[in-house]
Order: structure tokens, then C-alpha cells, then sequence
């Protein structure tokens, strides 16, 4: 009897997992821990693989091409970072309260999150036109002579960052919303008996109980920008002269442009690495609380 | 009319009473709404200024000033865009790709949820940490040997390429797992009683307590893989075969000055998505905020 019992958990155990778990392993699992292994040989697709220790790790370190798309990306980081975390609150704090067309409102600031980047980025790369776009012709309006944008490198990845953070802030409003509505209102009234205004409010009760709302968005944050690509792709492809030139781009060059699948397979183990380093933090103050 | 009188009544009384400290709230709401509007407009302008660009004749996109509203809308764009270029053959790529890997995600996360959160089994616990372990990898490591593999399979420049590798994302098992972890047993345990088995409990008993959740996760799915343009780059180099985000680009690549004609692709691949949003708004917004975790 208990054998039959086993014997039927187990028919019905592979019914339910086992699609799942062979797709994971040949698609997750296997790939992890191949990508590994490949990252230690020299390997163009076509000819044997090679063991080459860790050489490409080495050359990685040396690369000048790979510290520029290091560089880049973290100017892209420090850009884009403050501006949605800033916009996404205001906005969160704009519709946190009871108003007519609410919905409406919220609606519209997540419609560009539900865009695809390429869609976004072609737009907007319409938008810096620097003679016909809009940008520039608001610009002219108050006087002021617009940058060539994505053609110059001392303004590409401004342009980039700008966009993203328009079509983020969205996202980051929604988890800034949540946040907001787990803050109970007694300390509000309580505040307001004894006599805080607005600006007090916020300052001493609102971005205290919120931290960690904004720490959980800023790992989050910090760790999708890392993997920054589709925009930077269609607006610029990296350039001009490699100014925004970013690390996820560097590797689908390499592996799919110079078929170096060794030398960019240690580049994501690189990356891989820097985004672990954020989730791990998060995870540790996650623990404390 | 009345409603107006009897606001402004109020509005006049208000300011008798109390003028110096009830003027105050009204400049407040009016800033406070001026202020929304203005971020509204920020948000929206782009898509309302990309339409207008699309409904442009030749040659009307690049004037100055610019016209807000085009004098001469014409359909002229999408007309070219559709049949100069395969734009419906991407539309219709990008439907079955995005259809195919949302129905294979749900079924297949669910029904693995079910194992985790609802049978018993060796090594249980552990396989489930295996599987959370590898949400912290990003697509950039796995997809050098995912390219390999398809290439192996002679998946390459095809739908089981495209599709197949994007239906097993961890995060689906794990969000239907939570979802059905919520279940009391009682329920389950009463099927059972009833000669139901596991499949019947699942399909009957399970499935339907968690529909909000496997919504949010469909719609989820569905959007990604709608907007996914890293796989397709790697995967696809026959056009015939481009999903619309891969389209775009090689529309950019042919056409990049046009600007009235790659306005009209862009709309053509995001009105699916505004349409699906404007039915489904609440999943969208719930599906990205569980996510925490966007492409």
C-alpha cells in the first residue's frame, strides 16, 4: 500500500516538475555553469577550445576598450540613479493622494514603462534631432542654442540617461506607491497635533519610513542599469568615438561580432560579479531587518 | 451650472471667513495640480509627438517650426512602412512569439509550483534554492551558451529558437510557488477525500486561487517577451523571421532619416502592447512591481 502510494507520488511528481526542471537545466542551469567553464579557454565557435587558464581574466584587467565601457556605464549609473530615484519619489508623493482622475494620472506616468526600449529609443532619438527635434526647438524658444546630443561625445550619454530615466520613472513610482501606503497615517496626525507643516512632514517622517523602500529601488535600479544595452544600441550604438559605450554591448561584441566567446563569457563573469555584489549587499541588510 | 454657482459660493465664503489662511490651500491645489499636468504632458508628448510624425507627408517632418498637428495627415507612412518592409510579417512574428512563450511560461511555472509548494519530496527545499540561486545571474551570462546550444539544435533563424530558451525564466516558478504556498491545506485535503488526484487538485482546487496572480504573471511574460530585443539580435539574422523590436532596427538601419516612416513602425509596434495595457492596467503594474526586475 505505502509502495503504491510512493510509486503514484512519484508518476505525479514528473508530470508536474519535470518540464520545468529540464528546461531549466538545459536553459539555466547547464548555460551557468558552461559559460564558466568558457570564460577559462579561447574559443571562436568554429575551431577546438582551448584551455588558456586565466588569461582572458588577465587580459580583461589590461583591456583599455573594457575599462572605457566600465567607465561609461557608470556614468550612466550616476546619472540616471539620482534622477529616478528624485522624479519617481516626487511623482509617488504627486499621487499618493485622494484626487480626481487619479488613475488616469498613474496610467499615464507608466506608459513608458510598458514600451519596449527600442520603441522609446527611436523616439527620443527623434526628440534630440538637433535641427528638427523638439528638444532643440523648445530649446530655441527660450533662447537657448541646443546641443548636437547624440552626435557629440560630451552629450550622448546625457541624452541616453535622460531618456531612460523618462521611461524608468514610471517603474520607480509604482514601488515608491507601495511604499508610501505601508507608512500608517498615525504618524502624520500625530505630527500634525503637534504642529509640523508639510515640508516637515516629509523631511522627518515620509524619506525615514521610506528608506527601505529607496534602498530596495536603488539595488534594483543599480542592478538593471548595469545591464544597460537596447537603448544605447539604437541611439547611439556606443557612439560617437566609444562615449557611451557600455559593458553589455562590449560583450555581445565580442562574442557576436568577433566571436570571442571565452574573452566575453569572462566579461559577463565580470559583470555577473559586480551585480552580485549588490544583490549580496542587499540581501545582508535584508537579514538585519 | 448650479454646481459652478454653488462652488464659487463656497469658494467666496471660504475666502470671507478666512481669507489670509484659506488662500493658501487654494494656491496650493492649483500649483499641485499644474505640477501633475506638467509631468503628465512630459510623459505623454513623446508618444503624442510620434504619432504626429508618422501622420506626416514626406518632407513635412523636417520643418520649422514644427507643426504640432500635421496640416495634411496622411496615412502615406504606414502605407510605405507595411509594404515596402515586412512590418505586419514582424506584428505578426512578435504575436506568436510573445503568445506562444507566455501560454508555455504559465503552464510550466505553475505546474512546477505546484511540486515545490504542494508535494513532498526528497531534496525539495534544496532544488528550489538551486532555482532561486540562478534569478541572481544575469541574462548576459547565459546567453554566449544559450546561443551555442540553439546553434546545436539547428535552432538558429527560427520560432523554437526564439521562444523555447524564454519559456523556463525562474521567476515565474517562483512567484506562482508564492502564490500557491497561501493556499490552506484544508482545501486541498477535502479534494482528496473526494478521490480527486493531484492533477484534478491542481486544475480545480489550486489554479483557480491563485488566477490573479498566474494574470499578472501572463501579462508580465507576455511584455517582456513583446519587448525583448537582446535574443532576438542573437538569434534571428533571416528578416523574414525579426520579431517588431528587431524590426525597428533594421528599419533604422534602412530608412534613418525618414523619420515619418520609422514613426509609423514605432506606432505600429506599440499600439498591441497599449492596447493589452489599457484592458489590463492593474496586472501590469503588478506584475512589474513583484518583479522588481525589468529588462
Amino acid at each position: 500500500m505505502v509502495g503504491m502510494t510512493r510509486k503514484k507520488t512519484f508518476f505525479w511528481l514528473c508530470i508536474f516538475l519535470l518540464p520545468n526542471l529540464l528546461g531549466f537545466l538545459t536553459f539555466i542551469g547547464a548555460p551557468i555553469v558552461s559559460s564558466l567553464i568558457i570564460s577559462f579557454t579561447d574559443w571562436d565557435l568554429l575551431g577546438e577550445m582551448q584551455f588558456t587558464g586565466f588569461e582572458n581574466y588577465i587580459r580583461l584587467a589590461q583591456d583599455p576598450d573594457f575599462w572605457v565601457s566600465f567607465r561609461n556605464t557608470i556614468f550612466f549609473i550616476l546619472g540616471y540613479i539620482p534622477l529616478v530615484l528624485i522624479f519617481g519619489l516626487a511623482c509617488a508623493l504627486l499621487l499618493n493622494k485622494q484626487m480626481k482622475f487619479r488613475a488616469f494620472f498613474r496610467a499615464t506616468f507608466f506608459l513608458p514603462v510598458i514600451t519596449s526600449w527600442v520603441a522609446v529609443s527611436l523616439v527620443w532619438k527623434w526628440l534630440y534631432n538637433p535641427e528638427y527635434g523638439l528638444i532643440n526647438y523648445a530649446l530655441s524658444i527660450i533662447g537657448i542654442d541646443g546641443p548636437q546630443w547624440l552626435s557629440d561625445p560630451n552629450t550622448a550619454m546625457i541624452g541616453i540617461i535622460l531618456a531612460s530615466a523618462w521611461k524608468d520613472i514610471g517603474f520607480v513610482m509604482v514601488l515608491f506607491l507601495g511604499g508610501l501606503q505601508n507608512i500608517s497615517p498615525s504618524f502624520y496626525e500625530a505630527a500634525s497635533i503637534d504642529g509640523a507643516g508639510k515640508a516637515r512632514k516629509l523631511w522627518n517622517i515620509t524619506i525615514p519610513l521610506l528608506a527601505p523602500t529607496t534602498f530596495f529601488v536603488t539595488i534594483i535600479s543599480l542592478i538593471n542599469s548595469f545591464q544597460v544595452f537596447d537603448q544605447v544600441m539604437i541611439m547611439t550604438g556606443g557612439g560617437p568615438g566609444g562615449s557611451t559605450e557600455v559593458m553589455v554591448q562590449n560583450i555581445y561584441n565580442h562574442a557576436f561580432r568577433y566571436f570571442e566567446m571565452g574573452y566575453a563569457s569572462a566579461m559577463s563573469w565580470v559583470l555577473f560579479l559586480v551585480i552580485f555584489l549588490f544583490t549580496w549587499i542587499q540581501m545582508k541588510v535584508q537579514d538585519r531587518r | 451650472m448650479a454646481m459652478e454657482n454653488s462652488s464659487k459660493a463656497l469658494v467666496y465664503q471660504n475666502t470671507k471667513s478666512k481669507r489670509s489662511k484659506k488662500r493658501r490651500p487654494i494656491i496650493n491645489k492649483i500649483l499641485f495640480y499644474l505640477l501633475l499636468i506638467g509631468g503628465a504632458s512630459i510623459m505623454l508628448i513623446p508618444f503624442l509627438w510620434m504619432v504626429s510624425t508618422s501622420l506626416k507627408p514626406d518632407g513635412a517632418t523636417m520643418v520649422l517650426p514644427p507643426e504640432f498637428v500635421p496640416n495634411e495627415p496622411t496615412s502615406q507612412n504606414y502605407e510605405k512602412v507595411t509594404q515596402q518592409f515586412p512590418m505586419m510579417r514582424f506584428l505578426w512574428n512578435s504575436i506568436v512569439v510573445a503568445v506562444l512563450t507566455t501560454i508555455g511560461q504559465m503552464i510550466f511555472s505553475s505546474m512546477a509550483a505546484y511540486a515545490f509548494a504542494r508535494m513532498q519530496f526528497r531534496g525539495r527545499d534544496k532544488l528550489f534554492l538551486l532555482y532561486l540561486a540562478t534569478m541572481m545571474v544575469p541574462t548576459q551570462v547565459t546567453m554566449i551558451p544559450q546561443f551555442i546550444l540553439i546553434k546545436q539544435f539547428g535552432w538558429l533563424d527560427s520560432y523554437p529558437g526564439l521562444i523555447i530558451p524564454t519559456m523556463f525564466a525562474v521567476f515565474g516558478t517562483f512567484l506562482m510557488r508564492q502564490a500557491m504556498l497561501g493556499i490552506p491545506r484544508e482545501l486541498e485535503e477535502a479534494a482528496f477525500m473526494d478521490g480527486a488526484n493531484h492533477f484534478q487538485v491542481f486544475y480545480r482546487v489550486c489554479l483557480p486561487l491563485i488566477k490573479p496572480m498566474l494574470a499578472a504573471l501572463g501579462i508580465f511574460t507576455f511584455m517582456q517577451s513583446w519587448n525583448n530585443f537582446l535574443w532576438p539580435l542573437i538569434v534571428i539574422s533571416n528578416q523574414e523571421l525579426a520579431t517588431l523590436p528587431l524590426g525597428l532596427s533594421l528599419l533604422q538601419g534602412r530608412w534613418a532619416t525618414d523619420w515619418g516612416l520609422m514613426m509609423a513602425g514605432v506606432v505600429i509596434s506599440v499600439l498591441p502592447i497599449l492596447i493589452v495595457y489599457l484592458f489590463a492596467q492593474k496586472y501590469f503594474i503588478q506584475g512589474m512591481t513583484m518583479s522588481g526586475m525589468k529588462e
